[in-house]
């Protein structure tokens, strides 16, 4: 079987490095040897997004990234999203707004929401819905999450 | 997912010396969109994954006027659709790279990967094999669910559908793709491409064991409209059912010349000379686009489940005549 590899990478503006097997997935590295949890698997096949993360400024399913990819990157998770002691409004909408029920989608929702948010501060209720077309959520019917990021747009 | 060796080499000459003679046996990882989910069903096993994106020369885009479009085989679906370039010029590759519906996929899914990617037949992607047959060599498809297979070139063994979103309008643009393999470069024509394989050992590309793709190259448009337009259940994340790319050399509204693709309809992308000789030296109306869709699916064949595909093949080609007409470079 192939040793471990060595990955050094920058998690939420942290620089970190861990040993992971190739075939561990960057979503694996972080909930498993990171500890970060945060960060949800759901289908662990690219489909459903609960495992959204930003990486060097994109949104990636992290369940369809290896971790050994991760190396010189820069990763934000849902750990980092928040400010010292204080919510990021698009949680703070969520969590005001009820945008979620079992929260198992939550997490891959702020993360893509915030990048969505970060490049187009004024986005209409469509463009929310497609850029939200890869997190799919079981329980809202999506509503209420789509007027949480409406609603912290306008902040 | 099971175990591999793992290998990021940074020139290509280094990533085709780790390929081996074997399908299957090694990997290469671009985005990973279809690889990595292969890998985790059990359907694609490698002992060996080589990931190209440390290989410098395969990413970025650039363009003239005079030698057209070189996209590397990395550039990201985002970074083709964001390009204003390829939006002006070549809008039928950047509405293809739009219907991917993911932002996460568009991020990571590269152009290579979008031609390369495996097909997306239930069976397939179930374990069946390649051409979805029981242990007897009966196809599982044609008595099977086949809502989403193939309506043109199906007389078999495969009856999947191409899975690109970007080949179309890449055929329909004349553009030719460059491999790489340990005897140099070599160019292939989009079109040549694909192929539709005879046994579940083949693939479904004319890439040899020990080649990558490390480029596509689109000729200047010469003016041609160009417009991709793709029929989909819904409008989120999803593939479509059928679309039609086409390239028109107009003259006012008059159309001196044509070439129209059928994209998820037949195992390779599906060229339509009848339609585009039907279409050539008209004037584009309403009906005419549409009459032309009919003359682009003339010879399909439905299979038990499919044949609303035939229907959605036909609006396709005339909206992607009529976008064409309308704006497109």
């Amino acid at each position: 079987m192939p040793g471990k590899m060595r990955v050094e990478t920058t998690v939420n503006g942290e620089a970190v490095e861990f040993l992971c097997e190739p075939r561990q997935s960057l979503l694996e590295c972080l909930r498993d040897i990171l500890s970060l949890t945060g960060t949800k698997e759901g289908c662990n096949d690219g489909n459903c997004g609960a495992c959204t993360v930003i990486m060097d400024g994109r949104i990636v399913t992290s369940c369809l990234v290896l971790g050994v990819e991760a190396e010189g990157s820069q990763i934000t998770t849902i750990e980092g999203i928040a400010g010292a002691g204080r919510l990021h409004p698009i949680q703070q909408a969520f969590l005001e707004g009820a945008a979620l029920q079992c929260g198992i989608c939550t997490p891959g929702f702020i993360v893509a929401a915030k990048a969505l948010l970060d490049e187009n501060p004024n986005p209409s209720e469509h463009e929310i819905r497609l850029w939200l077309a890869n997190n799919l959520c079981r329980c809202t019917g999506y509503d209420k999450i789509v007027r949480a990021v409406q609603s912290a747009a306008a902040i | 997912m099971r175990a591999f060796e793992y290998a990021s080499p940074t020139t290509k000459e280094q990533a085709v010396a780790l390929l081996n003679n074997q399908w299957g046996e090694t990997e290469v990882l671009a985005g990973g969109m279809d690889l990595l989910s292969l890998m985790k069903d059990d359907v694609t096993r490698p002992g060996r994954v080589i990931n190209i994106k440390e290989i410098k020369e395969l990413h970025g885009l650039q363009y003239s006027p005079s030698t057209g479009l070189r996209i590397g085989a990395l550039v990201t679906l985002q970074e083709l659709l964001e390009n204003e370039t390829v939006r002006k010029e070549y809008p039928s590759l950047a509405q293809a790279a739009e219907g991917v519906t993911s932002p996460q996929i568009r991020d990571l899914g590269t152009v290579g990967g979008d031609l390369c990617q495996r097909p997306r037949c239930w069976y397939f992607r179930g374990g069946f094999g390649l051409l979805a047959q029981d242990s007897s060599g009966k196809s599982l498809v044609l008595e099977g669910e086949n809502k989403y297979h193939a309506i043109l070139g199906n007389s078999g063994p495969a009856y999947f559908v191409n899975p690109s979103s970007l080949a179309p309008a890449l055929i329909a643009l004349g553009a030719k793709i460059r491999l790489f393999g340990p005897k140099g470069a070599r160019d292939v024509a989009a079109g040549q491409f694909f192929v539709t394989p005879k046994t579940n050992q083949e693939r479904e590309y004319a890439l040899k064991t020990n080649e990558i793709v490390t480029e596509l190259l689109v000729p200047p448009t010469g003016g041609a409209r160009n417009a991709t337009y793709e029929v989909r259940q819904k409008e989120a994340l999803d593939w479509p059912l059928a679309a039609a790319a086409v390239s028109l050399k107009m003259s006012g509204k008059n159309v001196t010349s044509a070439r129209i693709v059928l994209g998820h309809v037949a195992p390779v992308p599906w060229p339509v000379p009848d339609a585009e000789k039907f279409l050539a030296g008209k004037t584009v109306s309403e009906q005419v686009a549409q009459d032309t869709g009919g003359a682009a699916v003339t010879g399909a064949k439905r299979l038990s489940q499919n044949g609303y595909k035939v229907q959605l093949a036909r609006v396709a080609v005339k909206r992607a005549i009529l976008r064409a007409a309308e704006g497109g470079a």
